[in-house]
């Protein structure tokens, strides 16, 4: 089975408003392991300069996720998710996310090619408050294994 | 947490210390649940196998969230990541035991930008395998 390349541009609904919670940041960060303060204490992030407690930089991802599973889910796309590893990550910020935003997250697959039996796909989701506001551009690269046309 | 950096004290070429982060299967599994990422091959050891992988690997984003604690934990509170990317080069590979695997991230200030911005070049190993590459953050420094 191979990738559907007539998905190449398409654009996907975008998610469902994600409100960024103070307990979802903390159970992410220490499942990433990572202490810091700015993650779990709102003084200790208004210290850092910031109205409330912060997200981890890679707490997008969990957003992004969101935004891109109805185009991973679609069966007409044909992406065989067993075989699937992450290739590339980029995350290009307007600011962190905090405690309190309301985001939307939507995904358009940008690039799918092949690189030797693997196919390669990249989609870009726009993580936006539902105000409006830009907060980050995620830019995610899958690997299907062996997925080559 | 570590002191606070200022731009001004930053310079390019300076290399930074390496820091090791250890993943355990426990780690995967908290993850999945916190992620909401929950492909097998992430902790079934059966399935991984099954579809070619040596055992159980940890999520890339695992890998790349331990860079960034990596630029955050140096930065410091009141730096602000700008721009964060990876290549997942080689799979972080997690035995079924009491020790797990180690991330092993170094990095090098390569850059300094206008408007307080400096560029960082990661690398990240775990065993003999360079884990990620072309790893590079953009801070804002105060």
């Amino acid at each position: 089975m191979a990738i559907n390349r007539e998905y190449l541009g398409r654009t996907f609904p975008a998610a469902p408003p994600y409100e960024v919670s103070r307990v979802k940041i903390a159970e992410f960060a220490d499942a990433i392991g990572d202490p810091n303060p700015v993650y779990r204490d709102r003084a200790a992030a208004q210290a850092a300069g910031y109205p409330d407690v912060i997200a981890p930089p890679t707490l997008a991802i969990v957003i992004s996720m969101a935004g891109s599973a109805s185009a991973v889910a679609d069966p007409g796309l044909g992406l065989n998710y067993a075989m699937v590893v992450h290739g590339e990550q980029r995350f290009e910020y307007s600011r962190q996310l905090t405690v309190g935003d309301t985001v939307t997250a939507q995904a358009t697959i940008t690039d799918i090619r092949d690189a030797g039996r693997n196919v390669m796909m990249t989609t870009k989701t726009e993580i936006v408050t539902v105000d409006g506001e830009h907060v980050c551009t995620a830019l995610s690269t899958l690997v299907e294994r062996g997925g080559a046309a | 947490m570590t002191a606070q950096v200022g731009y001004d004290d930053v310079k390019t070429g300076t290399e930074l210390a390496a820091v090791s982060y250890p993943v355990t299967r426990l780690s995967l599994v908290k993850y999945c649940g916190a992620s909401g990422d929950f492909n097998v091959i992430h902790w079934n050891e059966r399935l991984a196998r099954s579809v070619g992988l040596p055992n159980v690997i940890a999520h890339g984003m695992f890998t790349m969230a331990q860079a960034g604690r990596y630029v955050t934990d140096w930065a410091g509170p009141g730096a602000a990541v700008v721009e964060f990317g990876v290549r997942f080069s080689s799979p972080v590979v997690v035995p079924d035991d009491d020790i797990g695997a180690t991330i092993e991230v170094s990095g090098v200030v390569e850059e300094k930008l206008d408007g307080n911005l400096v560029a960082l070049a990661l690398t990240a190993r775990s065993l003999d395998a360079k884990v990620l590459t072309r790893a590079r953050a953009v801070v804002r420094l105060p």
